[in-house]
């Protein structure tokens, strides 16, 4: 039991959840902002996949790694501007366009992955971004080291969280957003651009699961894998709904599945014989609880799943 | 605007309108339901885009592609069902979408400033912080006068602002609208109540089937002139009335209690009676717990005291099904989000509550020769003008959703009726129809509950008239001996 | 500035039902021709590779059904609880699932008479998919979980409990990989043509499709589950018991993909390994979409789905051109598809301004 308790073994596991989080986060704060316009998106997966593909591809390619994070937002960005288009200027179904995208995007990443490297026996590698360490603060005792040595992605995610929040709630736009969210009709008659806010919303969207995706590529691991995504976009849209749509509190679920992710590793690490494959189990079946635990009085953003036309006269 | 003409799948709207509004004036656009006065509006708000036809605001060519292209012009509009967001705050409501602020962050002090300005300027007396969801009716609609006068239109439409309030509303409303024209802004008044267009409104245009028909200043004409033009023949409603003796109660109503949405206790005891061969009249201004009280007895919303008996046996609280053994014909006030399933065909929603039965299946096989013999004589029955029991139920026209409903509901021959709002929205000719069903039914033996908004329609059909407000019952008289001075004073929450 | 204009248009005739899918599919064929030449493909050579691996000699006729047994289950699966709007995307877990009893069941019946095994073996598969399908539906109707999430969660967490037992009281004695044993005789799909792997599960699929057809159109379960999917306030208050015709109708459709697991198993592995199935649930949603939630629709983009999937492996082998093409097929398809069906509602009016 002592193990558990040394300051080695609690930096470690904070400093762990703060790197499985950071997709996580990424990916569920672009969620937020698509949802809170009204649209769910379900090419989340598949919008990460490409992420970590295209970043992993160009970083191997050119060498720069922020390049790669770069081109990982841009095609981020041209799939969300996809999934608007289909499922905000055309209204078709958003459980299946966003499904749509993921499987479509999977499929192109897979293919375009294997166009380039085609099938080699030692997957290639590259280069990783390295941790930073903060100074002040990682020489807090206990928690310092572990958690103030991240990568750069994961310190931009921290700040992601208050951005998200300020623009959500104190700017114009983020009244323009929630309004076009909860009442889409209210905000058109008010002059607010329906199709361009929710559009807006997913390429921004998209530009962060793309991020997301690449952080896995690019720093966490170092090679591009079929499964490198893991259903971890499934889980942020999970994270959405146990956040209540709130960007602080959908970070926080992200932390508690890094911190759940970091501890099964970890506890694998000393040799605890309970079968791998049932501590994989654990985050998703905590997410399940936890959203039971919240769907009860879930504020859900009320215009979300309908697309918006105006010409339609009701019986 | 002129010559504007528009257009849905199979209906023409409007058809070659010409429409000019002045400064200063209040003018009235009068017509019954389905007349085209809201499409119109909604042309020169910019929530449609006109077919054929140009609009001039101010003397200048105005393309609106898009309501904020009309609010840019200084068009505003108040619509029936407020556009406003519920969970969101007042302040909030209001500043959507206007520039106020300093570049991208919201500047609630300075907006709060100008609107408390505002507010005692024309009267408007509204709490800034407070959630919409908690506002009443009323107060609701001055937010939505506010939002209007914020962004500082020339021109505003509203769209049958009366029917939810109050009478000591509508005099507050009037009041506003007459200070706001004395600056020189003009307002569109659309309406189908005669006497509030002759009271409030300077000019009136009456249009019919989608034409302008005539053009009047309210000081030259009369409410008989404009019923006339409104309808193109005598307003009044040829009903044929058999006088029945009412029986024992069929639906008896004790000391119901239910919680609303919110969670408020909506429905405080209830007690109700309605007896064989009898009508009762619920009037009542939308909000005091009508909606609550239909749903309690579709059995829709949970009770949670209090029971509703139909010939003695009680209803089990929240069961659909209940309701529908117990023999309840059920029209609710929501036919197109609560009783009917518009991607379906007609005749599926026909067979909606009696699909189950031993006549139309067998070991849970569907007897079609059955079911399609069932639809095809309803559809006779209740003249439903549609192509055939397989069409679309989305492509009929809302009188004929209506008749769906019926003939559903009324198939079975029920003991008790009730009836929500049943002809809201209709045009003369389907509320005609619905009424006298309505008046059949009772001839047939069923006791009826008409819930209803419209005054005229309760006086005209109703053996005893009763009001809810706050959710408790005002008082009960026998129609002849109701006064509309009683029923409107019931209606404000005064005892006698 | 280019604004669309959508407007609702009248129905169209009967006949675009069928041409309008059909226009989908070639206009995705002819796209697919971008990836095909980015790869460095022959073009011409690649489509003749594409149909000819799948269609063109008697073996390969055959392995397009077989391969099209499973997606055709799944795509069922989805269609029968999409159209009641239960957005089940958890087929792949109910798929493995229906795996997973079909080998506990093949592995241990060695005592009872050889002819009920089979019967035994897919009513167990069928239960467990239908199972894994109910809890998801009870967190919806009692619960208000959102089923699109939970159904994806629950995938992960089958995955698991497969891993878990397959390192563990499953695996294979003996063996380090994980591997159950294999399945007794009597618990395979008999093989149904010769020199084929045609059997007995592609027969049931096909059954499969008349038994929904029946459902859909002849009883009172699909007229309620219609009803359910399409307004489930009004079907409340016509007095149907949406939670049980949702749980129910999940069951149907967990049950169905747990008989595509039992075939993948019975049928071609015998054994139950990680990668019995390599996305068929997930590829379910798309034919069930394709094929616009109707049984014989879904029959048709089954089978156009597996001819592009084993076609897409001959080619591969000729052209060069990624076997992960098939997916990218897939995924244009649908959307393709999708923005097809589009037309068939409303009219798009580009309005230049």
């Amino acid at each position: 039991m002592g193990e558990f308790l040394e300051a080695a073994f609690i930096s470690g596991l904070l400093g762990a959840m703060m790197r499985m989080a950071t997709p996580i986060i990424f990916a569920t704060m672009g969620e937020i902002l698509a949802e809170r316009s009204g649209v769910l998106n379900l090419g989340i997966e598949g919008i990460m996949l490409m992420g970590a593909m295209t970043g992993f591809l160009v970083t191997f390619g050119t060498g720069s790694l922020w390049l790669g994070v770069l081109m990982a937002a841009i095609v981020g960005m041209i799939l969300g501007l996809l999934m608007a288009f289909l499922s905000v200027n055309l209204g078709l179904s958003q459980h299946v366009s966003g499904l749509g995208i993921t499987l479509f995007s999977t499929g192109l990443a897979m293919f375009i992955y294997r166009l380039y490297f085609g099938s080699p026996t030692v997957p290639p590698i590259v280069q990783p971004f390295k941790q930073v360490t903060l100074p002040f603060l990682s020489k807090i005792p206990v928690i310092g080291p572990g958690l103030f040595t991240q990568y750069t992605l994961t310190y931009l995610a921290w700040l992601l969280i208050p951005v998200m929040s300020i623009l959500i709630y104190k700017t114009k736009m983020g009244l323009k957003i929630r309004t076009v969210g909860e009442n889409p009709v209210v905000a058109d008659t008010v002059g607010v651009n329906v199709i361009l806010t929710r559009t807006l919303c997913l390429v921004v969207g998209g530009a962060l699961m793309g991020v997301g995706g690449a952080f896995l590529t690019l720093a966490h691991q170092n090679m591009f894998l079929i499964d490198v995504i893991g259903g971890r976009g499934w889980v942020s849209i999970a994270m959405v709904i146990f956040g209540n749509w709130d960007p602080l509190k959908g970070a926080i679920g992200a932390l508690i599945f890094g911190f759940l992710d970091g501890l099964q590793l970890r506890l694998q690490g000393l040799g605890f014989h309970i079968s791998f494959h049932i501590f994989l189990m654990i985050p998703y079946l905590l997410t399940i609880v936890a959203l039971i635990g919240v769907s009860r009085k879930a504020s859900v953003p009320a215009s979300l799943l309908k697309p918006y036309r105006r010409e339609e006269k009701g019986g | 605007m002129s010559s504007i003409t528009k257009r849905f799948l199979d209906v023409t709207a409007n058809s070659d309108i010409d429409f000019n509004l002045y400064p200063g004036e209040i003018c009235a656009l009068l017509g019954e339901n389905g007349a085209g006065k809201t499409t119109l509006m909604n042309i020169l708000f910019g929530y449609y885009t006109c077919d054929e036809g140009e609009i001039f605001i101010k003397g200048e060519k105005a393309e609106l592609s898009a309501p904020r292209d009309a609010i840019s012009r200084g068009v505003g509009m108040v619509r029936q069902h407020f556009a406003l967001v519920p969970s969101q705050t007042v302040l909030e409501n209001i500043i959507i979408g206007t520039d106020s602020g300093k570049g991208l962050f919201l500047d609630l002090k300075s907006a709060q400033t100008k609107l408390l300005r505002l507010q005692k300027k024309f009267g408007l007396q509204v709490d800034p912080d407070a959630r919409v969801w908690t506002l009443s009716v009323g107060e609701q609609q001055k937010v939505e006068i506010l939002k209007a006068l914020y962004r500082d239109v020339d021109i505003l439409i509203m769209d049958e602002p009366t029917a939810v309030l109050a009478p000591a509303e509508t005099v507050e409303l009037f009041n506003t609208l007459k200070s706001m024209v004395k600056e020189g802004r003009s307002v569109v008044f659309i309406s189908h109540k005669l006497n509030e267009v002759m009271e409030i409104a300077d000019r009136v245009v009456v249009l019919r089937g989608g034409r302008v028909v005539a053009g009047r200043k309210t000081s030259e004409t009369s409410i008989k002139e404009l019923a006339n033009l409104m309808v193109g023949r005598d307003l009044l409603e040829r009903l044929e009335k058999k006088k029945v003796r009412p029986g024992k109660p069929v639906l008896e109503i004790e000391n119901l209690s239910a919680l609303n949405d919110k969670k408020l206790l909506t429905l405080k005891g209830l007690n109700l009676v309605v007896r064989k061969n009898e009508i009762l009249g619920m009037a009542g201004i939308s909000g005091n717990g009508q909606k609550e009280l239909s749903e309690a007895l579709f059995g829709m919303r949970d009770t949670i005291g209090g029971a509703i008996k139909i010939n003695g046996e009680a209803l089990r609280s929240g069961s659909p099904a209940s309701a529908i053994e117990s023999k309840m014909g059920r029209i609710p006030e929501d036919r197109i989000d609560t009783g009917l399933m518009m991607d379906l065909s007609v005749e599926e929603n026909l067979i909606l509550e009696n699909h189950a039965t031993p006549e139309f299946q067998r070991f849970g096989m569907m007897n079609f020769k059955k079911i399609h013999q069932f639809s095809e004589d309803l559809i006779g029955a209740y003249s439903i003008m549609t192509s055939g029991r397989d069409a679309v139920t989305s492509s009929l026209s809302g009188g004929n959703l209506q008749k769906v409903m019926l003939a559903r509901e009324l198939a079975g021959r029920p003991t008790v009726v009730v009836a929500s709002q049943p002809t809201r929205g209709l045009d003369v000719g389907a509320m005609e129809y619905i009424h006298q069903r309505i008046l059949q039914e009772k001839e047939r033996g069923a006791g009826v509950l008409l819930i209803s908004e419209d005054l005229d329609e309760i006086f005209a059909l109703s053996d005893r008239i009763t009001v809810l407000y706050e959710g408790v019952i005002m008082g009960d008289v026998p129609v002849a001996e109701a006064s509309r001075e009683q029923i409107g004073l019931w209606m404000s929450g005064v005892t006698k | 500035m280019i604004r669309m204009r959508i407007t609702k248009r009248e129905p169209l005739p009967k006949w675009a039902r069928v041409v309008i899918p059909i226009a989908a599919i070639i206009t995705t064929l002819i796209l697919s021709a971008i990836p095909i030449l980015l790869a460095g493909g022959h073009l011409w050579k690649s489509y003749y590779y594409l149909f000819y691996g799948a269609l063109g000699t008697r073996f390969n006729l055959l392995e397009t059904f077989v391969k099209a047994s499973p997606l055709l289950l799944t795509g069922l699966a989805v269609a029968f609880a999409f159209r009641a709007k239960f957005w089940n995307i958890g087929a792949e877990g109910q798929l493995l699932a229906g795996a997973l009893a079909a080998t506990v069941l093949g592995v241990s019946l060695g005592g009872i008479p050889g002819i009920l095994v089979l019967p035994v073996v897919m009513l167990g598969g069928f239960l467990a998919g239908g199972i894994w399908a109910a809890i998801p539906a009870i967190l919806k109707t009692k619960l208000k979980v959102d089923d699109v999430v939970s159904t994806l969660l629950l995938n992960y967490v089958m995955i698991h409990i497969m891993g878990a037992l397959l390192f563990g009281p499953l695996q294979q004695p003996g063996s380090s990989w994980p591997r159950s044993s294999a399945i007794i005789e009597a618990a395979q799909y008999p093989i149904l043509l010769t020199r084929s792997r045609f059997h007995l599960g592609i027969l049931i699929a096909l059954l499969a499709v008349l038994v929904i057809w029946f459902i859909n159109k002849r009883t009172v379960f699909g007229y309620r589950s219609k009803a359910v999917g399409v307004n489930i306030r009004a079907a409340h208050f016509g007095g149907i018991n949406t939670t049980a015709v949702i749980l129910w109708t999940a069951m149907v459709s967990g049950g169905l993909a747990g008989l595509a697991g039992v075939g993948e198993l019975c049928a071609l592995q015998y054994r139950l390994i990680m990668d019995i199935s390599p996305g068929y649930g997930y590829s379910g949603i798309v034919i069930a979409m394709l094929g616009n939630l109707h049984p014989v629709g879904v029959l048709f983009s089954s089978l156009f789905f597996s001819v592009i999937i084993v076609g897409a492996h001959t080619m591969s082998r000729m052209t060069g051109v990624p076997t992960y093409i098939a997916e990218v097929i897939q995924g244009m398809a649908l959307m393709i598809m999708l923005i097809f069906l589009l037309f068939t509602e409303y009219r798009i009016k580009v309005v230049r301004k």
